[in-house]
């Protein structure tokens, strides 16, 4: 089963209480194990493979030798029979029967060691994707618990500063508080933005003589004036 | 120093379009970070930095805290919501529903405060949307 269906399962399942981790640390001791075991074997695997692939070649090269003794023999035979030596020819073949017996057993090493060669190349790739899925799967697992342990600090931090997380409706009431205090702040700014016009206004009236209270000195006095007539 | 108090320092003293960051670091095994936007200050953010990401967490609310016969239809609303919600998902972690970001950890400075805003956001809208399942 992978990490990931384990991690599911154990949700889902609700067996968990908060602080049990997903997977215990034995679990995750287990897969780094299995990581390093891999990686070895690979190394192993790499080590194998430069020697199956040195020995192919020199068995290779052993193939191509008998190839061309086997020529130069058919030549040297052809020229016996040329000379009409038939019992050299004979002996030349009989040498080149020697050489095409080596050369099968050559052969079959060849086709042997690159069957290895195939294996070994195999195996490589298939510890690098084990190596590849259980490091991702390890992360996962230790993300989960970087949460978890997260989550539990967090929680225990708010209630040792004598709060808990918020609930929802405590959250929305404070963004609502929030808003509406924005909300009256902006009101309260278009008030005074209004009341500052006013006056505005009446700064205006006053210059255009429409409108004022304040009197001069000048009014006054005739008003005195015609107080005392 | 490690990733989160270099993050400390630096949130400290930046104003990111006009936000500014309240942080708080919370001690334990796992090295937390408490991040108030400011402006947005009822949601605070949780920052975890793992081996592979820098994961900024908001709980939204306690699972008790829905309605019980609708959180199969909450459930549904929060995936169908997911892909819109720009940078944030939801999720679950233990008890509480959550809303959170994902980083990579060579993730910059400027984008980190992205996050943080975005996110905090973000928690304000699902909140939102969030509480015709209240209890």
């Amino acid at each position: 089963m992978s990490v990931l269906n384990k991690i599911w399962t154990a949700l889902r399942g609700g067996v968990r209480e908060m602080g049990d981790a997903i997977v215990d640390s034995n679990g995750i001791r287990i897969f780094e194990q299995e990581i390093i075991d891999a990686k070895n074997s690979i190394q192993q695997a790499k080590t194998n493979l430069t020697e199956v692939m040195a020995r192919k070649m020199q068995a290779e090269r052993k193939v191509s030798k008998l190839v061309e003794d086997i020529r130069t023999h058919e030549g040297y035979a052809g020229k016996a029979l040329d000379q009409g030596d038939e019992a050299l020819a004979l002996e030349v073949a009989g040498k080149i029967a020697t050489f095409e017996a080596d050369k099968r057993e050559q052969d079959a090493i060849v086709a042997r060691l690159t069957g290895q060669v195939e294996q070994l190349k195999a195996h490589i790739k298939k510890a690098e994707k084990l190596i590849a899925d259980h490091e991702r799967e390890l992360s996962i697992v230790r993300t989960t618990e970087s949460v978890q342990k997260a989550t539990e600090q967090v929680v225990e931090n708010v209630a040792a500063n004598n709060s808990s997380l918020n609930t929802a409706r405590e959250s929305l009431e404070r963004i609502k508080a929030r808003q509406e205090m924005k909300q009256d702040q902006l009101e309260a700014g278009e008030l005074l933005d209004k009341e500052f016009a006013g006056n505005d206004l009446d700064n205006k009236l006053e210059e255009a003589g429409i409108k004022g209270e304040a009197a001069s000195a000048a009014d006054i006095l005739a008003r005195i004036k015609a107080g005392k007539q | 120093m490690t990733q989160i108090q270099e993050l400390t320092i630096q949130l400290g003293q930046v104003n990111y379009e006009g936000h500014t960051f309240n942080c708080l670091p919370i001690h334990g095994e796992q090295e937390v970070l408490q991040v108030i936007v400011s402006e947005l200050d009822a949601m605070p953010i949780f920052v975890t930095i793992t081996e592979t990401q820098i994961l900024c967490i908001t709980y939204l609310c306690k699972q008790a805290e829905i309605q019980p016969g609708r959180m199969a239809d909450l459930n549904k609303t929060m995936l169908e919501l997911n892909v819109a919600m720009p940078l944030s998902s939801f999720a679950i972690v233990e008890d509480y529903y959550v809303v959170f970001g994902a980083m990579a950890t060579s993730s910059n400075f400027d984008d980190i405060c992205r996050e943080l805003i975005t996110l905090a956001s973000n928690a304000y809208d699902a909140l939102e949307a969030l509480e015709e399942y209240l209890v």
